[in-house]
């Protein structure tokens, strides 16, 4: 079972008290965009084997969206930030590298 | 290949048995092949079939990194049934089931395929209008569903509560041509038809590169060394997106994990395949004697093939409240697969931005029932580069905004 610690309120918790939002970071493209950047915000998602930066929502507790970095094979969280972000945090992305030496992260994609 | 009879038994009877020779060839990787199918479970084998059987072509390699049909073929509940609502998904699941029918005769492998018939149950008013609009859309896709009363159902599964607490049963969508099949079988049947025509089911073949030359695919690199070929299917379901990224294209696919487990087992009590959507379960008896019970998806990005045990919960309670008897049994095992799921619920058979490269993909919660339907269309679409029953189900049909919407027809248990 997942442990998470929401990052607004604080609280460390089960999966249960969260619901998951997805890939995290998806530049949002809206009226006036090219058809390939709207589908690819709507659908399109990178799905990785590895880590994978994600929206979260404590649901059962103070109903806040916030940020997790976790590894899809293995289930590890790196950690929570705030959802208030264009992109994960420099320190959190180093001690990603750190532990993933073959990890690279992506370009933000369309 | 020798084929399987009665006499064959009876033959190797007196012989010790010792006449038996292998059921399909450990290949080992050529050079090149005019198609190579990544992915050796139920889909990709079944592709591989047909290819061979329709349309000639048999030179064929079926790359598999596990062992064959170690994957989401060796790890689902085995339902087959095709009470689809849209037509294009009826058509491809109606197929499918058409095909199971005669494919222990076709395969001349016996793949226990058993019409027991399979009930979905209304427990909520919304069910009911639902599945007597599915029944009608049925009835005019040609699939033969009906919309029975709780009395019948209550008949054809003696074991069930209709008067729950919470969710009564108020009726069910009855496919009386729907049931099971033995999963292990499908994709030995499919492995040892296509080893008979010459194809190669490399086991333990792992793809780790995908080589274009001028936006057209030339082959793939393997941890067996490079393999030339003209045309590319990947049919590796959870793993899609993860192929997708080394062939350079993105899919509107994510994976989770979905689980079931089975209970030990005990005397025959269910003879039909009983689904309960509103209250997450679903469940059959197997030939052993297991009750094989289906539960529910993880919420999150998942490859690790187990899934969270709060879903068994949720699962185990639901049943208990619609069976009362499943109380008093033991779970013996409990797996998860890693399964793709797209936005609109519905698969992609498709061409990709690369030229000679095919996706088969997306099936989600329910591939089981579709192998030899989605085998079958897939074939026809790397043959031909089109086929009637995929049209539907292309990538464009994303951005064109043609969604399959089946994920209110079906519920959880898609």
């Amino acid at each position: 079972m997942l442990v998470l610690t929401c990052h607004a309120c604080g609280v460390t918790a089960e999966e249960t008290e969260f619901h998951a939002g997805g890939e995290a970071h998806l530049k949002r493209f809206g009226p006036g965009s090219s058809e390939t950047d709207f589908e690819g915000y709507l659908f399109m998602r990178d799905n990785p084997k590895g880590v994978h930066f994600e929206r979260w929502r404590h649901v059962y507790g103070c109903g806040k969206w916030f940020h997790v970095a976790r590894d899809t094979m293995t289930l590890e969280v790196f950690g929570s930030y705030s959802a208030q972000t264009y992109t994960p945090p420099d320190d959190l992305i180093a001690q990603i590298e750190d532990k993933r030496p073959d990890w690279t992260r992506k370009a933000a994609t369309a | 290949m020798k084929k399987y009879s009665v006499f064959a038994v009876a033959r190797e009877a007196m012989r010790h048995h010792t006449g038996w020779t292998r059921a399909w060839r450990d290949a080992q990787p050529k050079k090149r092949y005019d198609v190579i199918i990544i992915g050796a479970g139920g889909h990709g084998l079944a592709t591989a079939y047909y290819l061979g059987k329709n349309f000639g072509i048999t030179n064929v390699a079926i790359l598999e990194k596990g062992w064959l049909g170690g994957g989401n073929t060796g790890r689902n509940t085995t339902i087959i049934r095709s009470n689809y609502l849209q037509d294009p998904s009826a058509a491809i699941y109606e197929k499918s089931r058409s095909l199971y029918e005669t494919m222990s005769q076709d395969l001349n492998y016996n793949v226990m395929f058993s019409p027991r018939g399979v009930i979905m149950l209304a427990q909520t008013e919304h069910e009911v209008r639902g599945y007597k609009r599915t029944a009608h859309a049925n009835a005019l896709q040609g699939v033969t569903t009906e919309f029975i009363g709780p009395e019948k159902v209550k008949s054809l599964v003696p074991i069930i509560n209709i008067d729950g607490p919470r969710y009564p049963v108020l009726g069910g969508l009855w496919q009386a041509r729907g049931g099971t099949a033995r999963h292990d079988a499908v994709a030995w049947g499919y492995a040892r038809a296509c080893s008979d025509m010459g194809m190669d089911v490399i086991q333990r073949c792992e793809v780790t590169g995908i080589r274009q030359m001028g936006g057209r695919v030339t082959g793939v690199s393997t941890n067996r060394g490079d393999i030339d070929c003209d045309k590319l299917g990947m049919v590796v379901a959870g793993h899609s997106g993860h192929l997708a990224d080394m062939a350079g294209f993105r899919l509107p696919i994510e994976s989770v994990a979905l689980q079931a487990l089975v209970s030990e087992p005990i005397k025959p009590c269910m003879d039909v395949v009983v689904m309960a959507n509103t209250v997450h379960g679903y469940m059959s008896q197997s030939d052993k004697g297991e009750m094989v019970i289906g539960g529910g998806t993880d919420g999150y990005n998942n490859y690790t093939q187990r899934g969270s045990f709060h879903h068994i919960e949720e699962t185990v309670r639901a049943l208990i409240e619609t069976f009362p008897m499943v109380s008093r049994l033991k779970m013996l095992r409990q797996w998860g697969g890693i399964v793709d799921v797209t936005g609109d619920r519905s698969p992609i058979l498709s061409k990709t931005p690369v030229d000679g490269i095919f996706v088969n993909c997306g099936w989600g919660t329910g591939g089981f029932k579709a192998i030899p339907g989605s085998g079958w269309a897939m074939a026809e679409l790397i043959a031909k580069g089109q086929s009637p029953l995929t049209d539907a189900f292309g990538l464009n049909r994303f951005a064109e905004g043609r969604f399959i919407d089946e994920s209110v027809a079906a519920g959880v248990a898609h």
